[in-house]
């Protein structure tokens, strides 16, 4: 293992960080686009659905290519990161962090909203009869009850964050210790003919999401035992 | 009987294939029963006193406006408790979690207006099951759950969604003397929706009768079983309720001597019973005989002085009678089906005195 090079820990280290702080912020702003999609009766609540689902069929690079426009110096990201006096988020992390929120967004929205509407509306309704506002129903119940979904969502979100590859190229580049995460950490090695590391790193990702999956699917396994 | 504890309730508004237009008062005790069959609006009518569905109208209960033209209160903020069809128990808490939801985890301890812990946990016989996760309860202890969680929720009015109708007859008959139970004990007013007229015999004092979102009948349940222009009392399965008091028990023929008001009933009942306690007791109308003189030997045990109060043609060969029992007809109401041939050959007609012969009375509860 003592010849692992440093730049495959660093490249280790900035996946492992882009994909938890990615999973943190997609639970917070998730949890609550979940929550609306499961319960608005809105006629167009749909048409947002289709939105945060965009994701899933576009190509990243098309992706990329809009957050490039968006996060670059004409874009808001632009504006947002002149606010500590850069010119532009595009080829940082945080710009990194925004792209992998937007495109794993999908990912643990679905499953969330998912739990929340096979919870049906009786839950939420007992509660209320129980002097539960809505607030406290949605902490003490609804959230508790959606726990499966939850923690889908949040093993699918990360590890797909993991996984992503075109949009980092498009809007991340390739710069260590900033934006050069696994798997172009991995293109890289190839291209360079690299081929020993390239296998590594490949087979370390190959290992990590059986490990994922496989846990994934028996913890989701003993909460249904145990909760319903 | 809009008492300032009683409930004054008023809706309208369309509901998928018809329009619910009722309105409806109830006394601040004791336990009504919404009467009707599927479909006429009965639970609507209960999730929008409980605030969970949202009509036109206006809901009193005990002097506090929860619903009308200016007032909405959010279902969170009306003391009303509710048992669902289904127990509906959040099934990521125990049952002590879900018994002290609605206290946040603190046992309320009995008071005045204050229903405690314990006295439920006893009273419906859950010291058992506290530690216990709902899935693995029967159904009718997850029923009896959600009636202690209600409860313990300090409701100032229970509302009842056909609490029974998803248990099996087995478990409904393990339940139905905890509801007696709880309706000795209870001082708020109890809604009880169901369209099981046997609940409503054992169960309610008083009773609103729906039929396709309209309240056809509502008062004392005496007076709705035995009006006789009313759907119920021309059923096949017509009966009345009369209260009845213990007097004594004959022990050689295990039978107990009944008070009823304005006659004396032997009815096969336990010894435990003591003198005074008061009993249901269902006479069904098809049990109810007539004769015009007293019958000197009989095999049948109750046969009561009375009077034919009024009657009505039930198709074309059947009667239905209302009776008042006692010589001069007033005592406590019954209900008869006669033959019309034995109507003419007998010459019976309103008023007349005659004598109720009783095939069978059943005790119905407590």
């Amino acid at each position: 293992m003592q010849d692992l090079s440093p730049e495959i820990w660093t490249a280790v280290r900035l996946t492992i960080e882009l994909a938890a702080l990615t999973t943190a912020i997609l639970l917070v702003v998730g949890t609550p686009v979940a929550w609306w999609l499961a319960r608005s009766q809105a006629w167009w609540k749909e048409a947002v659905a289709a939105v945060v689902a965009l994701p899933l069929v576009l190509p990243p690079t098309v992706l990329g290519f809009y957050l490039l426009v968006a996060l670059g110096p004409d874009g808001p990201g632009g504006a947002l990161a002149s606010l500590w006096g850069a010119r532009t988020l595009a080829f940082t992390f945080e710009g990194l962090v925004i792209g992998s929120v937007v495109y794993s967004l999908p990912f643990v929205v679905q499953p969330i909203r998912n739990a929340f509407e096979a919870m049906g509306e009786r839950p939420m309704e007992v509660a209320a009869t129980l002097r539960a506002s809505p607030l406290r129903a949605f902490f003490t119940v609804a959230l508790p009850l959606a726990r499966p979904g939850f923690l889908t969502g949040a093993v699918l979100g990360f590890a797909h964050t993991v996984g992503e590859f075109g949009v980092v190229l498009m809007i991340g580049g390739n710069i260590p210790g900033e934006t050069r995460v696994l798997s172009v950490a991995i293109y890289d090695f190839v291209e360079t003919l690299r081929w020993r590391e390239a296998n590594m790193l490949a087979a370390g990702m190959v290992v990590f999401a059986f490990v994922v999956i496989l846990a994934m699917m028996l913890a989701e396994k003993r909460m249904r035992r145990a909760g319903r | 009987m809009t008492a300032a504890n009683g409930i004054a309730a008023a809706f309208s508004g369309r509901l998928g294939g018809f329009a619910l237009e009722a309105e409806f008062t109830v006394p601040g005790r004791g336990i009504t029963a919404l009467f009707g069959p599927s479909g006429c609006g009965k639970t609507s009518i209960l999730r929008c006193i409980a605030g969970l569905q949202r009509l036109d109208g206006s809901c009193r209960v005990g002097g506090e406006a929860w619903q009308d033209g200016r007032t909405f209160l959010p279902p969170h903020r009306r003391a009303v408790g509710y048992v669902f069809q289904e127990a509906s128990l959040f099934p990521h808490l125990t049952v002590r979690g879900n018994l002290l939801y609605a206290a946040r985890g603190k046992p309320p301890v009995a008071g005045p207006g204050t229903i405690g812990f314990d006295e439920t946990v006893g009273l419906l016989g859950l010291a058992g099951l506290l530690e216990r996760a709902p899935a693995k309860l029967s159904g009718g202890e997850r029923q009896r759950v959600a009636v202690g969680r209600a409860l313990l929720s300090q409701p100032r009015l229970l509302l009842m969604d056909e609490p029974l109708s998803a248990l099996d007859r087995e478990t409904r008959d393990e339940i139905l003397p905890f509801l007696e139970k709880l309706h000795e004990t209870l001082a708020i007013p109890v809604l009880y929706v169901t369209h099981d007229i046997a609940e409503v015999e054992r169960l309610a004092d008083h009773l609103v009768l729906l039929r396709a979102g309209k309240v056809v009948a509502s008062g004392p349940l005496g007076d709705i079983q035995s009006d006789i222009d009313l759907p119920l009392a021309r059923q096949r399965d017509a009966a009345v309720s009369l209260d009845a008091v213990v007097v004594g028990h004959d022990a050689a023929y295990g039978l107990l001597d009944l008070d009823v008001d304005g006659g004396r009933f032997l009815v096969p009942g336990s010894p435990e019973l003591e003198a005074g306690t008061h009993l249901r007791l269902r006479i069904g109308a098809g049990d109810v005989s007539i004769t015009l003189q007293e019958p000197r030997s009989t095999s049948i045990l109750n046969v009561l002085p009375a009077r034919i109060v009024s009657s009505r043609a039930l198709g074309e060969r059947e009667m239905v009678l209302l009776l008042a029992l006692g010589r001069e007809g007033d005592g406590a109401n019954l209900l008869a089906r006669v033959t019309k041939r034995s109507w003419d050959q007998l010459k019976l007609a309103d008023g007349l005195p005659v004598f109720a012969q009783i095939k069978s009375a059943a005790l119905a509860s407590r």
